[in-house]
């Protein structure tokens, strides 16, 4: 019978299975990171157990790390955490990439980069956002602290196999849509729970022209639609990109590995739980205008009114939405103001990302109304930037150039938008008080991020690429 | 974890969906690295001004609510980040059970490593709940052993729950070891895998 990638990836990781309980699964890779691990190893400590596999562990420091003046960390709580995840990998003898380590940076751009990340691993994190190593054509998703602490001691989770989800993008992208603009049309136009009880497969021609880096772009944000995870079938694609990466086999062995890889890819006429379909000519530069990811609309759409909506929760919803961005009903989309713009987190801060935000700014001035930073993925993205000359366009243009970490997508260090300010975020979440208390996030790609950066307010970044061809 | 069967308590309404883990507890209280005392920190923005008093419009700062046991949300609950602080704030701050039409996935899991009762009802029963809980203060009788939620009027709704997940609250049991039971399975696969 066909199968698809995820019943076939699921079955090859099964240890134990008995009718009545979730099937016991084997973990290939657990990355670790400051926030949701001290509380895991404290737990080790306490009941005197040790880390099974250290060998299928990788930390790095990225949620807390200050991205100047690195290392001063002036937060003593936050330096804590640091420091604690420092003697913690220490102690159970897990490879670390500390702040000032040079494979450091986001765990969910450097797994990929490192080539951690390979089709057909079962991968985890406390984090959510590790569905983005789906891309591959990985299981990977997101872990709670206790779940972190079982599989350090036992190198597997209890799992309840999810339902399948077919998320099907029909025809090829317009001019000037990106992988950012697909995802969000998708969480728009399904809903933020659409995926929950799955693990959704994204296929379709334009998954299949995209590139590495985007497809990360869309898997990073299945968990905005409540999927477990999100996966793409590796192929040839998949392939080169981790051709010669550190963790991959070499030689014959990467051929053979290869092969095995592409055997994953779902089965013609394998079924789905569910279907969702949609065509890439309806979907247009998209941005968030609410307080979820799914409150968004194309660029040419206006501020949505309560008569757009016909259950009344959906009503109650758009009004605590609106008042809490300060914005009014009808108002069109292009015409809204912004004070920041934030180009970085591990949905858009790979090296692709800052080239499309440099392209559409290259021989511009930021906006005198607006602070815009740009915040590489890791410092190996900062390095490659470096030498293509990025900085010097971002620098030129008012921008600034920082180290690399999550910042200002959650705001848990200095990088904070203000009470009552607005942000042009290539981030995945616009939940209230994300940014910081009170501030106010609209999600978008980083050439429209980019692009209202200049403008001073949401722009459709396809009129200034026209306007520069 | 402490065993959880029998829960009798006001309801706590909070007519919200969507509700996600960085509003239940937001990021600055993340850099802690202890798994305790997050619970004077739920809901943090909700529950107070940017000067520090309480947000009076606020459910949870409603007198009639102060020993509630039982959170009733709408649909969603719990989702976006992973963050387990989410969970551990929630039964810190005295909830030990949590009634949603659903849940987010990750939230729904964490609930069940702390000794949280995640109850999915019909969305109708639950805004039932929500109206009834909104009106005047409405107690709950909850049986997870019986898997059913009795109103103070006599109205009872029943629940589903998964057998695994359901021993696990009932006898508080620690899963780590459990899993150890199966080290001879894992080091088969282990070894089939290397």
């Amino acid at each position: 019978m066909p199968k698809t990638i995820i019943e076939k990836i699921w079955e090859q990781h099964i240890v134990y299975e008995e009718q009545g309980k979730p099937d016991l699964l084997y973990i290939d890779l657990h990355l670790l990171h400051e926030v949701t691990s001290p509380q895991a190893f404290e737990g080790l400590r306490l009941a005197g157990r040790k880390v099974r596999r250290p060998d299928l562990c990788f930390a790095t420091m990225d949620h807390n790390v200050p991205t100047r003046n690195l290392p001063i960390i002036n937060d003593p709580i936050a330096k804590k955490q640091i420091t604690t995840l420092e003697k913690n990998c220490e102690e159970f003898g897990i490879e670390l990439a500390d702040m000032e380590h040079p494979d450091q940076g986001i765990v969910h751009i450097i797994g990929p980069e490192l080539g951690l990340t390979q089709p057909g691993k079962t991968i985890v994190c406390g984090d959510s956002h590790t569905s983005t190593h789906g891309a591959f054509g990985a299981i990977a998703f997101g872990i709670g602290t206790s779940e972190v602490e079982h599989v350090l001691s036992t190198q597997t989770l209890w799992q309840s196999k999810p339902k399948t989800m077919e998320i099907r993008i029909n025809g090829k992208l317009g001019f000037g849509v990106t992988a950012k603009d697909v995802i969000l049309a998708i969480i728009a136009k399904f809903g933020i729970d659409v995926g929950t009880g799955h693990i959704a497969e994204y296929t379709g021609e334009a998954i299949r022209s995209m590139t590495m880096e985007e497809r990360m772009t869309i898997c990073n944000m299945s968990i905005e639609a409540g999927a477990k995870a999100g996966l793409i079938s590796p192929d040839e694609t998949t392939i080169e990109y981790l051709r010669g990466r550190r963790h991959v086999p070499e030689g014959e062995a990467f051929d053979e590995a290869a092969e095995e890889w592409l055997s994953l890819a779902t089965d013609e006429g394998a079924a789905y739980d569910t279907v969702l379909e949609i065509d890439a000519n309806e979907i247009e530069p998209f941005i968030t205008w609410g307080t979820n990811p799914s409150m968004g609309s194309g660029i040419s759409a206006n501020v949505p009114s309560s008569e757009d909506f016909a259950d009344e929760s959906d009503k109650e919803a758009l009004k605590k939405a609106l008042a809490y961005m300060g914005l009014e009903e009808g108002t069109p989309l292009s015409s809204i103001e912004i004070q920041h713009v934030f180009i970085g987190s591990c949905t858009n801060a790979r090296l692709s990302d800052l080239r499309a935000a440099a392209e559409v700014i290259a021989g511009q001035k930021v906006h005198p109304n607006v602070t815009a930073i740009v915040v590489p993925g890791s410092r190996k993205v900062k390095r490659q930037a470096e030498e293509e000359g990025l900085d010097k366009v971002f620098l030129e243009a008012g921008f600034e150039w920082r180290e690399s970490g999550c910042s200002m997508c959650l705001a848990m260090n200095d990088d904070v938008v203000p009470a009552g300010e607005r942000c042009a975020s290539t981030s995945n979440r616009n939940f209230e008080g994300r940014q910081g208390a009170g501030s106010r996030t609209h999600l978008m790609s980083p050439a429209m991020a980019a692009a209202a950066a200049i403008s001073g307010h949401f722009t459709d970044v396809r009129t200034m690429k026209l306007a520069h061809a | 974890m402490k065993p959880i069967n029998e829960v009798r308590s006001v309801i706590t309404p909070l007519n919200r969906k969507n509700v996600d883990t960085d509003q239940i507890i937001s990021k600055e209280f993340l850099k802690r690295i202890e798994r305790t005392g997050f619970g004077k920190y739920l809901f943090h923005h909700w529950r107070f001004q940017a000067d520090g008093t309480e947000n009076k419009e606020f459910v949870l700062n409603e007198d009639r609510f102060k020993e509630s046991k039982i959170l009733v949300a709408h649909d969603n609950f719990g989702c976006g980040s992973s963050r387990e602080h989410a969970p551990w704030a929630i039964l810190d701050y005295g909830f030990e059970v949590v009634i949603a039409p659903s849940f987010a996935d990750i939230f729904h899991n964490n609930c069940f490593k702390n000794g949280i009762l995640p109850i999915r009802l019909r969305i109708e029963e639950v805004e039932e709940l929500l109206t009834k809980g909104e009106t005047a203060p409405y107690t709950l009788e909850i049986d997870l052993e019986q898997q059913t939620v009795i109103g103070e009027d006599g109205k009872t709704y029943t629940f589903d729950i998964d057998p695994y997940y359901k021993q696990m609250l009932l006898n508080g049991w620690d899963e780590i070891s459990l899993t150890f039971q199966y080290e001879e399975q894992i080091a088969a696969y282990e070894k089939q895998h290397a």
